[in-house]
């Protein structure tokens, strides 16, 4: 599980408050207004940004002060979630050993993880020659691989079409639902996300507001949510 | 705090900068030591610092005017190889200085095609030595240099400007006025600094045209104090002057310097539909063969000259290649061993500063750090036994200024990109050395690289300090035949040293911008 008690984190004049739960293997969407931190919260939680005060606990370790790698979190970001100049396969290896030295059993997983997001023909491409959507499935082998026990994504779908994006969240919940992550996923639109997510977290000009039920709070949701989802 | 996310650890960086300012401050200390000895500057001091500053002001102004209209032709005209003719604008830069002395020689020299013009029509004879040799030469170098910088000033003026232009119909003058000259007004007092440091620490050119009382750089005097007169004092003398003269111009141009492009005569000129008239065409086109004649035919000149004579080459030229060849290796090495850990260690630290570190290498010239080490050695040990790795090592720290100013954006560039990347990955030390650095700093390393061993292969400096009549890297050997008269053998030998200049830069270029497919 996720825990965040009194955590504050600074960049520039912009300052993110938050105190929340999320529990094991819950699916949480975080939406909220442009700038209000929604990235800002994730980099935080990710080890990226340095928090200013309180603390950061995932599944009972205190990780507030860890390296990125070391705080049991896989994240994928709006880009460059891939090395072009590395081939699928070595992209997806390095979820297993940043040494990119692999045994053959490890090999094997690689292989397996991508035949699971349908790229078992593509391993010797590079980033480059592949699409968007391949591109993104093979980010998700990868998080397959590093068996995280949370799982943050910033948007990582945001620039494919509908179709695609809808298919590639679908992916990712088969994903998450393999590994029993919990799941945090930054999104511009909640209602496209609110069947594969159970709580919602809304964060307004730098607060963070704990989870509430996802389809709760969509049918009735609160004025601010109200105005930032229109209508 | 969460532990700040550096994937490459500072201390090989820091290791590699203190042993940049040890190697100087070394230099600077010994050289201190000696001082004291001799009896002030005489006149003959200051009449090296004022050729040098004159030579070197001269330099910069006669290879900026010109530069000025040659890139303007360039970049508003499209002529057959324009894109080979601005890729050969960059050739100077990693050409031997004294194979272009030879060619320069074969063109403007006693017997060359220049005077024989003048006499075939009665004219007296020109002289290429002494000062305006040193000038004509310098300008030979880095006229090629500043067009190419001016020529990126042309090409930054965004292309909806010349839209603009040529839907009012406006004439040149006004296109001079409102647009050309604010950005030369920007462009060439860079380009001009930029020229004048280079050409305060001058040594090859003014040793082999130059000399005597009304020609010497205070480079070359350090040369003559060390070598006929073995006066190590006055040699301080000399350094500690050729320090504050160049260190000191070196922090000025600091401010003006422009930045170095990566740029391979890539041909992206924006349409122009100005400047159409039939003299300006004329005009254009007659400044675009005044440059290419007097880049092309000295080169020329130097094959020409060379086929001939390279069956008259003695072996001792081939082992001298060889030694050339080696050294130039073991600087490259030594070169891409400081250049990576320092780069990467100032593409990381917030606060800018750090970068005047390699700045070190340009003030302190190679035969003040020669003199200066020389001083320190030659207690314990035969400097002359030292004389190969001593060039090495100089020819490094010469190279690294550049090296720096090329892999530093592209480092920079790569820890935005992937840093967060990696850092989530776990990738850090030698594993994102491994898997991200290198390979994504593929191409400017192999630039850098190329350029480190093609100007070390070419480099006629501390190797004629330190040598003795057995030892000697291609260009001092090269040296050595014109000095003996051997002109026939000292063409093969140049005509040698421009294939092995060349051929390094291509060979370490071509790895750089290698692609696996896929």
């Amino acid at each position: 599980m996720i825990r965040v008690e009194g955590l504050e984190a600074a960049q520039g004049d912009f300052a993110l408050r938050g105190t929340f739960d999320v529990p094991r293997g819950r699916r949480v969407a975080v939406a909220g207004p442009s700038g209000a931190g929604k990235s800002t919260l994730l980099g935080v939680l990710g080890g990226y940004i340095p928090a200013v005060a309180g603390k950061i606990l995932i599944d009972g370790v205190d990780v507030t002060a860890a390296a990125p790698d070391a705080r049991g979190i896989a994240m994928l970001f709006q880009d460059g979630n891939l090395f072009p100049h590395l081939s699928v396969a070595q992209n997806v290896g390095l979820g297993l050993r940043p040494s990119l030295r692999l045994s053959g059993a490890e090999l094997e997983r690689v292989q397996e993880a991508l035949t699971h997001v349908g790229l078992s023909d593509l391993a010797g491409r590079k980033p480059g020659a592949l699409s968007g959507g391949q591109q993104s499935r093979a980010a998700l082998a990868r998080v397959l691989l590093q068996g995280a026990p949370v799982l943050l994504l910033d948007e990582p779908f945001a620039a494919l079409g509908p179709a695609l994006r809808a298919e590639m969240l679908a992916l990712t919940s088969e994903v998450v639902t393999e590994s029993g992550a919990t799941m945090m996923m930054v999104t511009h639109a909640p209602l496209e996300v609110a069947e594969m997510v159970d709580d919602l977290i809304f964060v307004d000009a730098g607060d963070v507001a704990p989870p509430a039920p996802a389809a709760t709070v969509l049918a009735d949701p609160p004025p601010a949510l109200r105005a930032y989802l229109g209508g | 705090m969460a532990r700040s996310a550096q994937p490459v650890s500072a201390t090989p960086g820091i290791v590699a900068a203190t042993f940049i300012v040890a190697a100087v401050l070394a230099a600077f200390l010994a050289i201190g030591s000696r001082v004291e000895g001799t009896t002030g500057l005489r006149a003959a001091e200051w009449q090296a610092v004022r050729f040098t500053v004159a030579q070197a002001f001269f330099s910069a102004l006669i290879s900026v005017v010109p530069a000025v209209p040659v890139a303007r032709a360039l970049a508003r005209r499209r002529v057959p190889g324009h894109a080979l003719l601005v890729t050969l604008l960059g050739a100077p830069f990693i050409l031997p200085v004294i194979v272009a002395v030879l060619g320069l020689l074969a063109i403007f020299g006693r017997n060359g095609w220049l005077n024989v013009g003048l006499g075939a029509v009665g004219l007296p004879e020109v002289s290429i030595y002494g000062a305006h040799g040193v000038v004509l030469a310098h300008v030979f170098f880095n006229m090629p240099l500043a067009t190419r910088l001016i020529l990126q000033g042309w090409q930054a003026i965004p292309a909806e400007q010349f839209r603009l232009i040529a839907q009012l119909g406006l004439p040149p003058s006004v296109v001079f006025r409102t647009v050309e000259w604010p950005m030369l007004r920007q462009v060439v007092p860079g380009a001009f600094a930029l020229i004048f440091v280079i050409c305060l620490t001058s040594f090859a050119v003014a040793l082999t045209l130059g000399g005597g009382p009304r020609a010497t750089t205070i480079e070359l005097a350090i040369f003559q104090a060390f070598r006929f007169d073995f006066d190590l004092g006055r040699a301080a003398v000399l350094s500690l002057l050729q320090l504050a003269v160049a260190g000191g111009a070196a922090l000025i141009a600091l401010w003006v310097l422009p930045p170095l492009v990566v740029q391979r005569g890539q041909d992206r000129l924006p349409q122009r539909w100005d400047a159409r008239g039939v003299g300006l065409r004329v005009l254009d086109a007659a400044w675009i063969a005044f440059a290419a004649g007097f880049l092309l035919l000295p080169l020329a000149s130097v094959v020409i000259a060379g086929l001939g004579g390279l069956m008259d080459m003695p072996s001792v030229v081939w082992r001298s290649a060889w030694t050339s060849v080696w050294v130039a290796a073991l600087s490259t090495g030594l070169l891409v061993a400081l250049a990576l850990p320092l780069t990467a260690w100032l593409a990381q630290v917030r606060h800018g500063g750090m970068e005047s570190v390699t700045l070190l290498g340009l003030a302190a010239s190679p035969l003040m750090l020669g003199t200066g080490w020389f001083i320190l050695i030659f207690p314990f040990v035969n400097p002359a036994s030292l004389a190969l790795p001593i060039t090495a090592s100089v020819n490094a720290l010469m190279a690294l200024p550049f090296a720096v100013r090329i892999l530093l954006p592209p480092m920079r560039q790569v820890m935005t990109d992937y840093g967060r990347l990696s850092a989530g990955l776990g990738l850090r030390g030698w594993p994102f050395w491994r898997i991200v650095l290198l390979p994504r700093l593929r191409p400017p390393l192999g630039f850098a690289a190329g350029l480190a061993a093609a100007l070390s292969v070419g480099d006629l400096g501390v190797v004629a300090l330190f040598a003795d009549p057995d030892v000697a890297t291609l260009p001092l050997q090269m040296y050595r035949l014109l000095g003996s008269y051997r002109t026939d053998a000292a063409a093969g030998a140049a005509l040698l040293l421009l294939a092995l200049a060349l051929g390094m830069f291509w060979i370490c270029d071509r790895w750089g911008r290698h692609r696996d497919p896929g």
